[in-house]
């Protein structure tokens, strides 16, 4: 599914547990380093994550980014060519109806926006996508 | 005058839809035939539906020269792949006999010469003659218009679109979708929406705040026993390409999760046929119609492309019907229960001294005008030039627009957008104001002096680079490259972005640009709020004026290589 805003600001005054956590000790970490962390030993693998980005930012500073990971625990979000990677961290409790959300992040140039899911049984699969930031004006 | 093979259709028997669909087949289904109107419609009715697709048509309601691309590089997979066909490779791709009507109609060579043979093409009233004869055979045929149909004259400018509102209505479209609409400004596009007989889809066009559908994404129609959905998919670089600010609300994308959903939804709700009404751009369609399954037929648009013949991706026919009013689409479908069992298609030319004008419109047309009538016939000057636009890196409008902005700003450097659209202009013929306006004629036209540093310049070369040439179409915006004057360079589109430009130079001087040096520019169109000038049409006209005639010398400075 996709949540807009709304239906997430729905879902939150609903009770379901969905927190977004930036992690003050890991931000100033490398992708690597946080991936690295985030598995805590697992091999990241691929499928059972889904990440919905914009090809082009019509706004680098507000750039929508859902991702939808079913049955994870956790999901991580990085902007790898930000000055500071770690966007956030959102954790699903057992009582989440859904491991899906939707944010909005800020992007400095065009990068690769990586997310890393953690499912209950401990392993960890990432997607990521290609965000072009541009200064456009010349489409035909 | 015209005397030799004519029409281009493509039909293929149900059993063989899937194996036939190379190129090619066409022309050997096409007979020896005079050039007449009647041979132009003729169609053997198929099926029971029928779509007729129009797309950019840029405001052209008279017929016009539009002088096809010699350079239409495709990049990566589709390299060598149709659209990115030209000239005599086109002609040897799709079997066209060079200096026949459809060579002169869909290729650039020997474009002045065949003009003068074959006429102008378009007119909304022969368009209107060729929809009203394929409703007389079709009553239900669905007629489905592109977008990009508000902008592009001096009419359509002063009348915030109405002139062609109002002559669109006249046709009857049963749908729409959008690109330069919005660049008249969200208030008058919903002003105009508002008193619309028919839908104005965009399935991809959202709340910015909510990211929530904003317009309609689909109408069903009951065609012939079938339930044909239309999804429209607007341009989705919008708020990129063109100034946000116009329509700050919006936001667009490719959005194919969006587009599998709504397909989806309408297989749904017992859709027989699923026709996208797109604006696209061909190469995205193309990549879309591979990724979301259960689309039947894209109407592509944006990239100007026509091609005589669909082109097949899995099974999903992709419809390329031109511009600026050249070109009309017929599809005729065999659905049944909910399945696509054959098609036949024909991309009708508007030979407009071969079909005639539909009178009712006409005279429709010529009422639009007449407030504008002297406006628009004064004769600024003449061209010992073929002017056009199109093409990916240069054409000789931009060109002649780059040359007036370097003399009246005193600039260093003149950049000019890759606009697609701007009809010709033959040698020897006036330039009257209506020309200009066709080659300039929109909501943000300041004509800008500023200062760029050599390192900003490779930027914006790169950034437009990208745009075009990034091997992933839906990082394309459909633009052609920006045009440069006084300055040459080098480009390898097989390069990442960042290292396709080298070699920056300015021609007066030879010198290489410095990175860190500032030199004065002058271009126009900028997406930027607030930008300052006089308007283009304005500063070209006065340069004009002091030419008389204009000629416009070869054009050698950007060497391509990669393709």
């Amino acid at each position: 599914m996709q949540l807009s805003r709304r239906n997430a600001l729905a879902l939150g005054l609903g009770g379901v547990a969905f927190a977004a956590l930036p992690l003050p000790a890991m931000a100033a970490g490398t992708v690597e380093e946080l991936t690295a962390a985030f598995a805590g030993g697992a091999t990241v693998g691929t499928g059972g994550i889904t990440l919905t980005a914009p090809e082009i930012a019509e706004n680098g500073n507000t750039v929508p980014i859902t991702v939808d990971a079913p049955g994870a625990t956790a999901i991580m979000l990085l902007a790898s060519g930000n000055p500071t990677p770690s966007v956030c961290t959102f954790n699903f409790g057992p009582a989440a109806g859904s491991q899906a959300a939707s944010t909005r992040i800020r992007l400095a140039k065009t990068q690769d926006v990586v997310a890393l899911a953690k499912m209950a049984d401990g392993s960890v699969v990432q997607a990521s996508s290609t965000v072009k930031v541009t200064i456009g004006g010349c489409g035909g | 005058m015209i005397s030799r093979r004519d029409f281009l259709q493509a039909t293929v028997a149900a059993s063989a839809l899937w194996g036939a669909s190379g190129v090619g087949n066409w022309s050997r289904l096409a007979a020896q035939q005079v050039l007449t109107q009647d041979r132009l419609l003729e169609f053997d009715d198929y099926g029971n539906v029928t779509l007729i697709h129009i797309t950019d048509i840029h405001a052209q309601t008279k017929p016009i020269w539009f002088r096809e691309p010699e350079i239409n590089l495709g990049v990566g997979a589709v390299n060598g792949q149709p659209p990115h066909v030209t000239g005599a490779d086109f002609l040897k791709m799709f079997n066209i006999e060079s200096g026949s009507p459809h060579a002169y109609a869909l290729t650039y060579e020997d474009f002045a010469s065949l003009a003068k043979g074959y006429g102008r093409m378009g007119g909304l009233d022969r368009c209107a003659t060729v929809i009203k004869a394929i409703r007389a055979a079709r009553p239900d045929a669905l007629l489905l218009d592109g977008g990009d149909t508000w902008q592009g004259s001096l009419t359509a400018q002063r009348t915030a679109g109405q002139d062609m509102v109002n002559v669109m209505n006249a046709l009857k479209p049963d749908a729409m979708t959008s690109h330069w609409e919005f660049t008249l400004g969200i208030d008058r596009v919903t002003e105009i929406v508002d008193g619309l007989d028919f839908p104005f889809l965009g399935a991809n066009i959202f709340d910015a705040e909510w990211d929530e559908p904003a317009y309609e994404p689909y109408k069903m129609f009951e065609v012939g026993g079938a339930n044909v959905a239309v999804i429209g998919q607007a341009f989705p670089y919008l708020p990129i390409a063109n100034p946000k600010w116009m329509f700050p609300n919006l936001s667009f994308g490719v959005r194919e999760e969006r587009m599998a959903e709504v397909v989806q939804e309408v297989r749904d709700a017992g859709a027989d046929l699923v026709v996208v009404l797109s604006h696209n751009g061909f190469d995205v369609d193309r990549k879309m119609a591979g990724n979301v399954p259960g689309i039947d037929v894209i109407l592509t648009g944006h990239t100007h492309d026509a091609l005589p013949e669909p082109v097949m991706v899995g099974q999903t026919l992709l419809i390329a019907s031109g511009s600026n009013g050249k070109f009309i689409s017929r599809v005729d479908l065999d659905v049944q229960n909910g399945q696509m069992l054959g098609f036949r298609h024909k991309l009708i030319p508007i030979f407009s001294d071969v079909i005639e004008p539909d009178a009712e419109v006409a005279a429709l047309i010529d009422a639009e005008r007449a407030p504008f009538k002297a406006e628009l016939e004064e004769v600024l000057g003449t061209t010992d030039s073929l002017l056009y636009r199109r093409g990916n890196f240069n054409g000789t409008w931009d060109d002649l627009i780059c040359n007036a902005l370097i003399d009246e700003h005193q600039a260093d450097i003149a950049l000019s957008p890759g606009f697609r659209w701007g009809p010709s202009l033959l040698p020897g013929e006036d330039i009257t104001r209506e020309d200009l306006h066709n080659a300039t004629a929109m909501s943000y036209p300041a004509a800008y002096r500023s200062e760029m540093t050599g390192e900003t310049l490779h930027t914006i070369l790169e950034d437009v680079a990208d745009n075009l040439f990034n091997p992933d179409p839906y990082y394309q915006q459909g633009g052609d490259m920006v045009r440069v004057g006084g300055m040459g360079y080098r480009i390898d589109v097989s390069k990442p972005q960042g290292s396709r430009i080298t070699d920056m130079t300015m021609l007066k001087t030879g010198e290489a640009v410095d990175p860190a040096k500032s030199y004065v520019v002058a271009g126009w169109a900028s997406v930027n709020e607030g930008t300052e000038g006089p308007a283009i049409w304005d500063l070209v006209e006065g340069w004009i004026r002091k030419q008389g005639a204009v000629t416009i010398d070869p054009n050698t400075s950007v060497q391509v290589t990669g393709a």
